[in-house]
């Protein structure tokens, strides 16, 4: 799978330098109301990109199908090269090995320290204990957290906890980046230390798709919006900004 | 499983196990009561086996012969009673001599016996015969009394009708307390599991989104109810041990002049089996308690 993928993104061909490909996708909930309908999305290699929309309008929903918590009812998911409408259960640890994930609610383990939470995404998949004692100090520097490695998560703040969850999620070093609003728990400076550091590191090379409800953030960074409504995609600007409802 | 992933896990099930102390206390507790209770029933029934085994062993029938018979007889009925044993129903016998018979009953008599110059139970030659199944005792004797030149049979109804029963009792006693004590049990242990779990739902979740395998997610549940399967074996046994070497020297204290009916087993002949069956139920609970709970929570 890794072999083939390389060479594939390698090539000239742009289809295949999507990192994700949704094809009419439906998904509705167990009481038969749809959250997304007839999504068609792709993203390359290396995008950035802002999904927003009013509350309700299946913005999560889509992140949960990218992270194969929730199946599609219909149509086509392929995200890193794995096709999630048929991946099989014992695949899904290794297609998730290349995801980052972070949640507006972070989802520290509270009873360890900064350390133990981005060494335990190394253990995970089983990084030799010499390595992680290597990589996890370097990916807390780059996050401003080297000096905090030994404090328990509950003595941080709400920004500082996010940039453990940040470094957590790129300790494994992704290809795609996956937040759903990274920074809806965070006061305005924190929000913007936040989004530069994924802005940074989508500089180095990862794919990263946020969700946000912050509207001056996504008008300053004009990066490429895709809007979502009632389920629907209405909108998906290159250098776009939050549509205001009327 | 790499060597420091082992480790790993196995330090993130002892850390969890400090971690939620009260879970972890409950669960041993109540590992420990059932094999507690189990062990006090496994100790009763090798017990009471045991005393019966003996008593059964010691219950005999006797043949006495006819006055003056010939020893031609007598060696024709040891025909018959070989012929029984052949058949399975004589476990053993032997033939007792008027002089015999007068030595050991001298011995019990002690001094008292001094006085006598000729043996006054010339006719007490006898057939001493011990059944496999004492329940047949009625029909050997039956037998026996058809046969020519026996004068008198002893035996013990008492003893017989007492020791069948009894040991119908205490067999159907310990097999229900058994199976109702494991029902229990495992009621009680997936209970508690689950409660872990649910405390640690959010870890597990966590795992699954960094791309844990459900291996590695169970691995330190599994390790955890070994851990606590093992400590919940090994408490109740220790406490039994004591208890058991306690009731011993108190039981030949007080019923010494029982000590030829009450046959208490010696603790390291009940602790050589007690040992590794209460580990193994211990530990087995503890592995497929966990093993399988934390199935149940592994699809996120
Ligand atoms: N588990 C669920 N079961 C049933 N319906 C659900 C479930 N989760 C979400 N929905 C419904 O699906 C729709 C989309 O929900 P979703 O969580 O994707 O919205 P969202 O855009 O993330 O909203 P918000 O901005 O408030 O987070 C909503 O109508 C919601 O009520
Ligand atoms: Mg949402």
């Amino acid at each position: 799978m890794e072999t083939k993928k390389r060479r594939t993104s390698g090539g000239k061909k742009t289809q295949d330098n999507c990192v994700i490909r949704l094809e009419n996708v439906n998904k509705s909930y167990e009481n038969g109301i749809p959250a997304l309908m007839d999504i068609n999305l792709k993203i390359e290699k290396g995008e950035f990109v802002f999904i927003v929309g009013d509350s309700g309008s299946g913005k999560s929903t889509l992140i949960k199908l990218l992270l194969r918590e929730l199946v599609a009812t219909s149509g086509k998911v392929e995200v890193s090269g794995y096709d999630l409408m048929n991946i099989k259960r014992n695949k899904i640890p290794m297609f998730r090995r290349k995801l980052g994930v972070v949640f507006q609610d972070f989802r520290l383990l509270k009873d360890r320290n900064v350390y133990e939470n981005v060494a335990f995404a190394q253990r995970i998949v089983q990084v030799p204990s010499m390595d992680i004692r290597k990589n996890v100090p370097g990916i807390l520097s780059q996050v401003g957290l080297a000096n905090k490695y030994k404090s328990p998560i509950v003595e941080l703040s709400g920004g500082e906890q996010q940039r453990v969850a940040l470094a957590r999620a790129l300790v494994n070093k992704p290809n795609l980046l996956l937040a759903d609003e990274p920074t809806g728990n965070l006061d305005p400076k924190s929000t913007l230390e936040i989004m530069k550091l994924l802005e940074k590191i989508n500089e180095d090379g990862t794919t990263v798709v946020i969700v946000t409800h912050n509207r001056e953030i996504v008008n300053d960074m004009k990066k490429r919006v895709i809007t979502l409504k009632k389920g629907v995609i209405v909108s998906d600007e290159k250098k776009g900004g939050y549509i205001d409802e009327d | 499983m790499k060597i420091s992933t082992f480790f790993y896990t196995l330090k993130q099930g002892i850390a969890s196990i400090f971690r939620n102390k009260w879970f972890t206390l409950a669960s041993v507790a109540t590992i420990a009561a059932c094999l507690f209770v189990f062990g006090i029933a496994y100790i009763l029934t090798l017990n009471a086996a045991n005393i019966l085994h003996n008593a059964e062993e010691r219950v005999s029938i006797t043949v006495f012969f006819d006055e003056g018979i010939e020893e031609k007889r007598i060696q024709d009925i040891g025909f018959l009673i070989e012929d029984m044993k052949s058949r399975g129903i004589v476990a053993r016998y032997e033939f007792v001599s008027a002089e015999q018979a007068w030595e050991s009953f001298s011995k019990e008599l002690g001094e008292n016996a001094q006085g006598f110059t000729e043996n006054p139970l010339a006719d007490s030659a006898n057939y001493q015969i011990y059944l496999n199944d004492i329940s047949r005792q009625d029909e050997v004797v039956s037998y026996l009394e058809s046969v020519e030149g026996i004068r008198k049979i002893n035996k013990s109804d008492l003893t017989v009708d007492a020791l069948s029963g009894l040991s119908t009792i205490v067999t159907f006693i310990s097999v229900s307390m058994i199976v109702i004590l494991f029902a229990v049990s495992i009621f009680l242990i997936s209970n508690t599991v689950t409660i872990g779990i649910s405390v640690r739902k959010e870890e597990i979740n966590i795992m699954k989104y960094i791309g844990a395998t459900d291996f590695f997610v169970r691995a330190p549940f599994v390790f955890e109810g070994m851990i606590i399967g093992f400590i919940g074996s090994a408490i109740p046994l220790a406490a039994l041990f004591y208890i058991y070497v306690a009731a011993l020297d108190f039981i030949g204290g007080v019923f010494g002049f029982l000590s030829g009916i009450v046959v208490t087993l010696p603790p390291a002949q009940i602790f050589m089996g007690l040992v590794p069956i209460s580990l193994l139920i211990g530990v087995g609970i503890g592995f497929f308690g966990s093993f399988f709970t934390v199935r149940k929570h592994l699809h996120v």
